[in-house]
This record gives structure tokens, sequence and C-alpha cells, in this order.
């Protein structure tokens, strides 16, 4: 190890407070940046629908209003990006994938989500059971913007915020896991904040 | 291969403008980057606390030395402190290069468009230096939206650039006496010129703050440009 004080000489930060809710490597912010590859899809909700399909093809459709008729929870969590932000206690509402996943007959082990405007993401199937992730369609009492991934969004907040693809349209369950599009060009495959699982090799 | 934590030494700091530096620093065995790419920077403390943050690389790589570029944030943790305080010749830690989607390469034979928003300029400038190096690239319009002339970053570069480089400033809030164009935001108008410039799949980049990349993203769509075609980068 360096000897501390031989970097950055004169460096104060900020108060050393929260660290045991703040994974490494982060920093608290109020605001909510935007991570976005490319331009903002608007997708309207009349024509918004979420498939799941399994790996034999099988396949379920929900629509918007089939989506809002499924039992809702508001959900409290702290949220982390790999550019460094994390925000805490973001209040969201939506539906848990285990309502989705519920009647699903699959031996698949790996999911990958599908958006509006071509976004994918890989996940390991077992992340989006047990009350650990979620479609939302509301943040902060109002519908969800389309810049933040409205008109619904995955949540999976335990993971890095890429793994809670924007303007969601399906699953892909597969027996194999094939990289999204940040994991093909340099994100890590399973992206967890704690352990600062930011890019390949990490 | 895992990313490291490098030592970087600030041997050079330049004033962009009146808030933000250019920072050049050595980075020993430095791998190279392309053009669009960031780092991050490591700050420690004396009792150990450190702080991260991400900044655009500003110039294609020359040997170990990169070139990096800060605005100061208001009462941030870390920019103020890199931008007036870091002393030259002091050590800080880089990891990189990190970013392999916002990036233009020099064998890109297609013209191509870049929109800054105000600091937003830092990736594409390397962008534009990188395409000053490579004889053969298509040409780039910058379309560079800064509130007043003394918030341009870059100026001398910009406006030296060459036949093949197309620079059109726009002021958001003041503009040179005998401006044809008066200070307001980006608008159609603007990016219609631009895109007239660009042939089909052109690659198109926009960076800026969140609102900026939004509208102007938008708008290029709306002005025909496939959305596969647009690579953003939003900050704030």
């Amino acid at each position: 190890m360096r000897p501390v004080g031989s970097l950055s000489p004169g460096f104060r930060g900020r108060a050393r407070t929260l660290t045991d809710r703040l994974p490494p490597g982060q920093y608290p912010t109020e605001s909510f940046p935007v991570l976005s590859a490319g331009p903002t899809p608007h997708v309207a909700t009349d024509g918004w629908t979420f498939t799941v399909t399994t790996e034999t093809g099988d396949s379920r459709t929900w629509t918007w209003q089939q989506m809002m008729d499924l039992p809702q929870e508001d959900i409290v969590q702290d949220i982390h990006c790999v550019t460094r932000w994390s925000k805490f206690d973001t209040h969201w509402r939506g539906v848990s994938l285990d309502v989705f996943l519920e009647d699903v007959e699959t031996a698949a082990t790996y999911v990958k989500a599908t958006s509006y405007g071509g976004y994918t993401t890989n996940l390991p199937l077992a992340d989006l059971r047990g009350g650990k992730a979620w479609i939302v369609h509301g943040y902060d009492g109002f519908a969800l913007s389309p810049e933040h991934g409205g008109p619904a969004r995955l949540l999976v907040p335990h993971l890095y915020l890429w793994k809670s693809a924007k303007w969601v349209s399906g699953l892909r369950l597969t027996r194999e896991d094939e990289p999204g599009f940040w994991e093909s060009v340099g994100y890590h495959n399973y992206g967890d904040p704690w352990r600062e699982q930011r890019n390949w090799g990490d | 291969m895992r990313l490291s934590w490098r030592t970087a030494r600030l041997v050079e700091r330049r004033a962009q403008t009146a808030t933000a530096r250019t920072l050049v620093l050595t980075v020993p065995d430095w791998p190279g980057h392309l053009a669009g790419q960031h780092v991050d920077v490591r700050l420690t403390a004396d009792d150990g606390y450190q702080a991260v943050r991400s900044y655009s690389l500003a110039a294609p790589p020359d040997a170990d030395r990169i070139e990096l570029g800060v605005q100061t944030v208001e009462s941030g943790e870390v920019s103020p402190y890199l931008a007036d305080e870091l002393p030259v010749g002091a050590d800080v830690e880089v990891r990189g290069p990190l970013g392999n989607w916002f990036v233009w390469r020099p064998e890109e034979t297609r013209p191509a468009l870049l929109v800054a928003g105000g600091s937003g300029v830092v990736p594409l400038a390397a962008m534009i230096r990188a395409h000053g190096r490579a004889g053969t690239a298509g040409p780039l319009t910058l379309l560079y939206s800064a509130r007043t002339p003394d918030d341009v970053w870059y100026r001398d570069d910009l406006d030296g650039g060459g036949e093949r480089l197309d620079v059109r400033y726009v002021y958001t809030r003041r503009a040179p006496l005998g401006s044809v164009r008066p200070p307001g935001r980006v608008a159609r108008a603007d990016l219609d010129q631009a895109v007239a410039r660009l042939v089909k799949d052109s690659p198109v980049f926009v960076c800026g703050p969140t609102a900026f990349v939004e509208t102007v993203s938008d708008a290029l769509v709306d002005l025909g440009c496939s959305p596969d075609a647009i690579r953003t980068e939003r900050f704030g």
C-alpha cells in the first residue's frame, strides 16, 4: 500500500456518513441522473405490452390494463448506478416479477430482458424471483417519465441500475447466458454494486 | 482483464473558461484509448477516505499523456479540488479507459454530426482532434451550444480545424455583436442545417445535460435520423 497522504494532497472530501448504505466507490445524490445509450423511445401505454417467453417458445403477454389489474406494490429501495451515483429511499409503484413468473413453466436459468428501442440486458432468473425485482410504472407518486424508462421499466435494485431495463417490453428465458447491450461493450456480466462489479474482469 | 488503478501525475493545468480547466496528466504505461472514452479519477484524503468521479478524455492518446476536461460544479466534492487545488506535480489515481459505446473511430468514412451542450463538448473535442489526425475520415460537423462566447472551450482547435470540420455555435444567453442568430436554445432550424450534411446511417454523437440531450435527440429522430445511429451521453 502507498502511504496515505502521498495522493491528492489537500483533498478533504465530504462528511463521512451513510457509509453502511453506500456500496464501494459510490457517492450519494439527491438528483436523478440519466444513463441511456441513445434517444429516449416514446411508448404509449395503449400500445404497450409485456411478454414473457420461455426457452420452448411458450409465451404470455400482458397489456397495460392487464398489468395494472395485477396486485400493485409500493416499493422503497436504494438504487446504484455504475456511473457512481447512489440514491437512497427511492419510491416506486409496480408489480412484482414473482406475479408474472408464477405460472411460467421453465427449466431456464437465465433471462434476457428486452426493451422498446432495442435495449437488452441479461440476468440470472433467480435474481428476478423472491421479491427482489419488479415492473414499475410509477416514480415518486407520478407516472414514470420516458427518460427514466417510462411507461414501465424493470427494477432490480440489488444490481447496478443498467440491469433495470428501461422501456421494458419482455423477458426471454434462456438456458444459456447471453450478454446484453452494455454487457457486450465492457460492463460486468452480473453487476453487483457491493462487489463493485462494474467492468469486465471486476 | 481487470482494470487497475494507476498513479497519474498532474503536469499541466490550463483555463478553458472562468470555471473550466484542462488537466494534463502523465500515466506510466497508459494503454491508449478511443476518442469519446472517459476515466474514473480517485482522490484520497489523509484519513484514507476516497472519492471517485468520471471525467471525459479531451484528446486522443499522446504516449503516456492524457488530457481531461473538468467543469467546476458549485459545492461539488471533487471538481473544485481538481479544477483549482490539486498542485501541479501531485498524484491522483485513474482507472480506464472506460466506455466502449460513445466512441468515434478514425476508420469512419461517413460524415458525422457532433452536438455538444456546455461541457458536453469534452469527449467530442477528443473526436475532433482524432479526426484531425486521421486524413481519410469523413467530414465532421459540430453544433456547439454554449451560454455566451466566454463559455466556449477549445476555441483555437475548433476554429482552426480546416475544411473537413464545420463548427456552428449556438449561444443560449448572449451572442457576439453582429450575430444573425439571436440567443436561444438549440432549435430545429439549427439541427436541420446540420442533418442536411449527413448520409444514411451517419453516426451522430450528442453529449450534454440530460434535458439538452433529450431535446436534441428527439428532434434528430423527428428530422429523420435513425435512432440506432444516435449515441448519447448525459450528465447532471
